[in-house]
């Protein structure tokens, strides 16, 4: 346990100096949610209408989301390129934790998207985002957010070591991504949407952790019906984002200890 | 002896729509202390074999143990006593060289002074004290291998597994590398080595077995080979490529068997069994056809030409700057 714990930090500590030689990659890391928040936020703030409140704090919740469902390619790719160069073979030679490569990797992606999450709520404070309730209620939404990030990176994870090349990596994305992140709630409210569009999008799991966040921030939310998760959407996210975790980590885990680039 | 590394009986198939055995029955013994060449061409099981002895890939059936622990059952105890060097350098490109000698030093656990003491007595080692600390990512390819080589020995493992090692590299580069795996040996290492090169077998092994479709198809010492494919040979070079042809014809007169026929060193050989006096004959013959000879040799058998009659199939096509 304590050489997990200790080979864990090894690889965690291997990410942290690629990023102190790359700070760019800090820079591309957030500048991206940040022009999010900025062109949804500030530019169409004004022209989009949500019941109940600002859509400046309405679109917060989603572009939160959408950075930390963004583990799901960082991880993938960084994973294969691991696989690629030879570096997996030589660390499951080692006599060293089987776990440690992918907490080490999930752990520093999560940190890093965790830094643009920092930086998205001051530049969303700016901008007019504020939040309207207790301490539990935003730490508890700031912790569904980092779970989902965790599962995230996990489930990239387990692609990269399945898939284990960057092009069918970024095929996945784009096919998974576009769909999962436009047919929810995180930037359109389902409330507008003909009646098929408006079932797929509030059983969208990504919609009942958004509209999770959104409730545990006191933002302006979009029930788009009265379906279960439209309901209950922290209950529902909670254990979405829990189902998420508990599945992917033994299966990345167990992929890794047979893993080989070709 | 002591056997470092003990394979009975491994066979492995990978799925896929072709399925064929990669391994079909490989035993092999390596006695602690000594260098085990595995040669054979691309796809012959080499790898393989290598990766289910590093605990990498689990053979189908089969027992293998290395430093006493059994692959299969005690992978950790293996691993703990293993250093595996790849084809590819294995190197983290974002970190410096220093920086990844302690990362693997830390994940052998070997504690952080040892680790310290250690990664830089092998930078100095291998001659990359000047570029310890620049990222990986500035380094030529011989420096490269030559990290690799220094992260696997790190932990001076009693067992050392290194897959081609050399490919690619330089002359001065594969000379230093021949010397820090000979050091090993001295200090009572074992090493299990693949190649492509026959003459690096020839230089460095103990001990080869010549691996062809997945199996073994000759063990011994390079000598033992050597014999088996039985007589010396007599090397005949032409002065010019027009007469190769005519040389052949010729030489082919004096043996039994085909001339092994090299266009590019303009070079034919054959096995000679008549010694001194046959040479002699073939002398007077050449003189006689007026071809011009630019070199003429009686010599023990190559390995080149020690894999040919084994595998009764070309040798694999040697890379640029490979050793002549």
């Amino acid at each position: 346990m304590t050489e997990s714990l200790s080979d864990s930090l090894a690889l965690i500590g291997r990410h942290l100096r690629h990023l102190a030689r790359v700070p760019e990659r800090l820079l591309s890391v957030t500048l991206m949610p940040v022009m999010y928040v900025i062109v949804f936020g500030f530019l169409f703030g004004s022209a989009m209408q949500v019941e109940g409140g600002d859509y400046r704090e309405y679109i917060m919740a989603g572009i939160f989301a959408q950075v930390m469902l963004a583990n799901l390619q960082t991880t993938a790719v960084g994973v294969v390129d691991d696989l690629r160069n030879g570096l997996v073979d030589r660390f499951r030679s080692l006599p060293m934790s089987r776990y440690a490569v992918l907490i080490g990797r999930t752990v520093s992606d999560l940190l890093l998207s965790s830094i643009a999450v920092v930086v998205m709520a001051v530049v969303g404070y700016l901008i007019g985002w504020r939040v309207h309730t207790g301490v539990g209620n935003i730490v508890a939404a700031f912790g569904l957010l980092l779970l989902l990030g965790l599962g995230a990176a996990w489930l990239g994870a387990l692609l990269g070591l399945s898939l284990r090349n960057v092009e069918a990596v970024s095929a996945v994305m784009s096919m998974v991504m576009m769909p999962l992140t436009f047919l929810s709630s995180a930037f359109i409210p389902p409330s507008g949407l003909p009646g098929w569009l408006q079932a797929i999008t509030v059983w969208n799991p990504l919609s009942s952790v958004v509209e999770a966040v959104r409730q545990l921030f006191g933002n302006p939310s979009s029930v788009g019906d009265s379906s279960f998760p439209a309901l209950h959407p922290v209950p529902v996210a909670m254990v979405l984002v829990a189902a998420m975790i508990a599945l992917a980590m033994p299966l990345a885990a167990r992929r890794y200890r047979t893993a080989s680039a070709r | 002896m002591d056997i470092a590394i003990q394979a009975e009986g491994l066979r492995k198939r990978y799925g896929g729509k072709q399925a064929k055995d990669a391994l079909n029955g490989v035993d092999l013994s390596v006695p602690a202390g000594t260098i085990f060449g595995l040669l054979g061409p691309n796809g012959a099981g080499k790898t393989t074999i290598v990766r289910i002895l590093a605990t990498l890939l689990s053979a189908d059936s089969g027992e293998a143990g290395v430093a006493g622990f059994d692959v299969r059952r005690q992978p950790k105890e293996v691993r703990r006593r293993i250093g595996l060097t790849g084809q590819y350098a294995a190197v983290d490109e974002r970190l410096t060289g220093r920086e990844n000698l302690r990362l693997i030093g830390t994940l052998y656990h070997l504690g952080r002074s040892a680790t310290r003491v250690r990664a830089d007595e092998l930078l100095e080692q291998l001659d990359l004290t000047d570029a310890a600390d620049r990222p990986v990512k500035t380094y030529s390819g011989g420096m490269r291998r030559r990290l690799d080589l220094a992260a696997s020995l790190i932990a001076e493992p009693p067992v050392l597994f290194l897959d081609e090692p050399t490919t690619g590299l330089d002359l001065t580069s594969r000379l230093t590398l021949w010397e820090v795996i000979r050091g090993q040996v001295r200090g009572g290492a074992t090493v299990l080595l693949t190649t492509q090169y026959l003459e690096e077998a020839d230089q460095l092994a103990d001990r080869i077995a010549v691996l062809n479709n997945g199996g073994v198809i000759a063990e011994g010492t390079p000598d033992e080979l050597k014999d088996r494919v039985g007589d010396d040979r007599l090397r005949v070079t032409a002065a010019s490529a027009k007469d190769v042809i005519e040389l052949t014809k010729v030489l082919s007169r004096f043996s039994g068997d085909e001339p092994l026929v090299d266009e590019e060193r303009r070079t034919v050989s054959v096995s000679m069994t008549e010694g001194v006096r046959g040479i002699a004959t073939v002398a007077t013959e050449l003189a006689e056809a007026g071809i011009p000879v630019a070199d003429f040799q009686l010599s023990r058998p190559s390995m080149d030409e020690v894999f040919l009659s084994l595998t009764g199939d070309a040798p694999q096509p040697v890379a640029e700057g490979a050793v002549a």
